[in-house]
């Protein structure tokens, strides 16, 4: 299956989105461009609340645009499908299903056997160390592993375009460590698309290929930077000289050169 | 040589790196079994104790008949209405009160549950629904028991139906309104993950909307069933001869002070006990809710 390469282009043209009317009218995002390649990995970064899950709600088609244009693969965006995973901070397991169960949805939703919807879900779950817990009930995990499921119900549905929103935000960082190294390893077997929001900045650029900065809302693209770092990236990267050139690079976008910051 | 992302978020001392020590042992399965039965020993027990102290208090204020603010006189005391249930008991016609109060209870019950739940789950999921069925529904349902009586009796042939049509609208706006609570309470991130994941409205309906609002489904079932009891006397007012509402409101006619204090007592433990087993019959049907969970 590695073989062939999916496909999985993002594009975003002049992408406006408005909340509300009148008075309490809001604009999250404002002239959004942004050319997303088949198998890249691109990090959103910016302050908490700009609007950058915004841009994941659009993507998944959750949020109408207000104006522009945004296709998938040539498509128009207009409604949420199973060719766009996309994996929530947390809390979205189905908690009446088992975890076998809520990894099989989309496989159900789609009309396969439940013979081979049971034995894709087992083979998922097992890969990613979740095997003995099939017959568990979300509740019984922790976060991390609540996680884990999460990323393998999107995944087995082998989705061109994987839209991640905070993922790991509230594991710790023992967990979120792992959740990152599995989303790499995974990511590079699989060819798919990532678009991934945080505001980590560690996270993204120890993930992606490329980061793209959001400013205050409503958001724009302030900048991007191409992570040139090498692949396949482990822990050992994040306490590397050319990691922490990158990060004081992207914390000087983010919150300005320190001596402007005081005078303001 | 920790970078600034890790360092801010301090580790967690009894994380420990291996996946297996990931697994939050389940409430259920970490409590020793030997343990919970004497907790629920325990609760049993002072449950019933505060019964049998209740029932003294109420025993003495019979006998030396009270009279502080209340007027303990003409009530009767725990062992005369002990004496009327040995009475009863005895006698042929209590099988015939209690069995068919239940019976109406249970049919008119059954339909509550059911139109109340599929009403409430339209009301809840569509507006057109919410618009068109919830304003008719509100105007009825402050309209107590008692004053359907008429309206029961002129709306069926038979004497059962108008009875088992009180129990049915005592059981039925709790339900309802259980319902359409739980369907509105469904997190909606939940809908998003489904239709991420291929779900059609009828998918996210049965998938999501109902399993999802079933906790607050059961919660109403439990109240209705309650509620039905309440309904019982007023509902058997109409009776002419068996039910244990009847029963009691024969007695208050006829100023037969212990009986009525005993059919109180029936329809008290029957609905208790009815209560109870819609609550187990719930929790039975749904092993994966955690009541303390989602409270926290």
């Amino acid at each position: 299956m590695s073989q062939v390469i999916p496909k999985g282009t993002i594009a975003l043209r002049d992408v406006d989105v408005h909340f509300g009317e009148g008075k309490t009218a809001v604009q999250a995002l404002s002239g959004i461009d942004l050319q997303i390649e088949p198998g890249e990995f691109v990090s959103i970064l910016g302050p908490s609340g700009c609007g950058k899950s915004t841009i994941i709600g659009a993507l998944a088609g959750f949020t109408p645009i207000t104006s522009g244009e945004l296709r998938v693969d040539g498509e128009r965006v207009s409604a949420p499908g199973p060719d766009r995973g996309v994996v929530f901070q947390q809390h979205t397991l189905f908690p009446w299903k088992t975890v076998a169960k809520n990894v099989e949805f989309g496989l159900k939703m789609r009309g396969v056997r439940q013979t081979e919807r049971e034995r894709q879900a087992r083979e998922i779950l097992t890969r990613m160390g979740l095997g003995e817990f099939l017959a568990h009930y979300p509740h019984q995990l922790s976060g991390g592993m609540q996680q884990r499921v999460n990323l393998a119900r999107v995944l087995v549905n082998r989705p061109r375009v994987i839209l991640m929103d905070e993922p790991f935000c509230s594991l710790d960082a023992q967990a979120r460590l792992q959740m990152q190294e599995l989303l790499l390893e995974l990511w590079h077997d699989l060819h798919m698309t990532v678009v991934f929001v945080t505001h980590e900045v560690d996270e993204a650029l120890f993930l992606s290929d490329r980061v793209v900065v959001l400013s205050q809302r409503p958001a724009r693209i302030k900048s991007q930077i191409r992570v040139d770092l090498p692949r396949p990236r482990t822990r050992d990267l994040l306490t590397s000289p050319e990691f922490t050139g990158l990060k004081r690079e992207m914390l000087d976008l983010l919150l300005g050169d320190p001596l402007v910051a005081k005078a303001s | 040589m920790a970078s600034a992302a890790q360092a801010r978020i301090a580790p967690r001392a009894e994380a420990a790196p291996l996946s297996a020590n990931e697994v939050l042992l389940s409430p259920r399965a970490s409590r020793s079994s030997t343990g919970k039965l004497s907790r629920r020993l325990r609760a049993v027990g002072v449950g019933a104790l505060s019964i049998a102290l209740w029932l003294a208090l109420w025993q003495v204020a019979s006998v030396e008949k009270w009279d502080v603010f209340f007027r303990f006189e003409n009530i009767p005391a725990p062992t005369e209405v002990a004496a009327a249930f040995g009475e009863l008991y005895r006698a042929p016609k209590f099988a015939a009160h209690v069995g068919n109060s239940v019976r109406r209870i249970f049919i008119g019950f059954s339909i509550a549950s059911a139109l109340a739940v599929g009403l409430g789950l339209l009301i809840g999921r569509f507006r057109l629904a919410a618009q068109s069925l919830f304003p008719p529904l509100e105007i009825l349902r402050p309209i107590p028991a008692v004053a359907w009586i008429p309206v029961a009796i002129l709306l069926f042939t038979s004497a059962e139906q108008s009875m088992v049509f009180i129990t049915f609208i005592g059981a039925f706006f709790p339900i309802l309104l259980s319902t359409i609570h739980g369907v509105e309470g469904v997190d909606r991130r939940l809908v998003y993950a489904s239709l991420t994941l291929g779900a059609g409205p009828i998918d996210v309906f049965k998938e999501v909307i109902l399993p999802g609002a079933l906790p607050s489904i059961v919660t109403g079932l439990s109240i209705g069933m309650g509620t039905s009891w309440f309904s019982l006397v007023t509902a058997e007012m109409i009776s002419g001869q068996f039910g244990i509402g009847y029963y009691t409101w024969e007695a208050y006619t006829l100023q037969q002070y212990p009986k009525i204090v005993l059919g109180m007592v029936t329809i008290g433990l029957l609905g208790m006990g009815s209560s109870f087993l819609v609550k187990w019959g719930g929790r039975r049907f749904m092993p994966w809710f955690q009541p303390d969970a989602s409270a926290a």
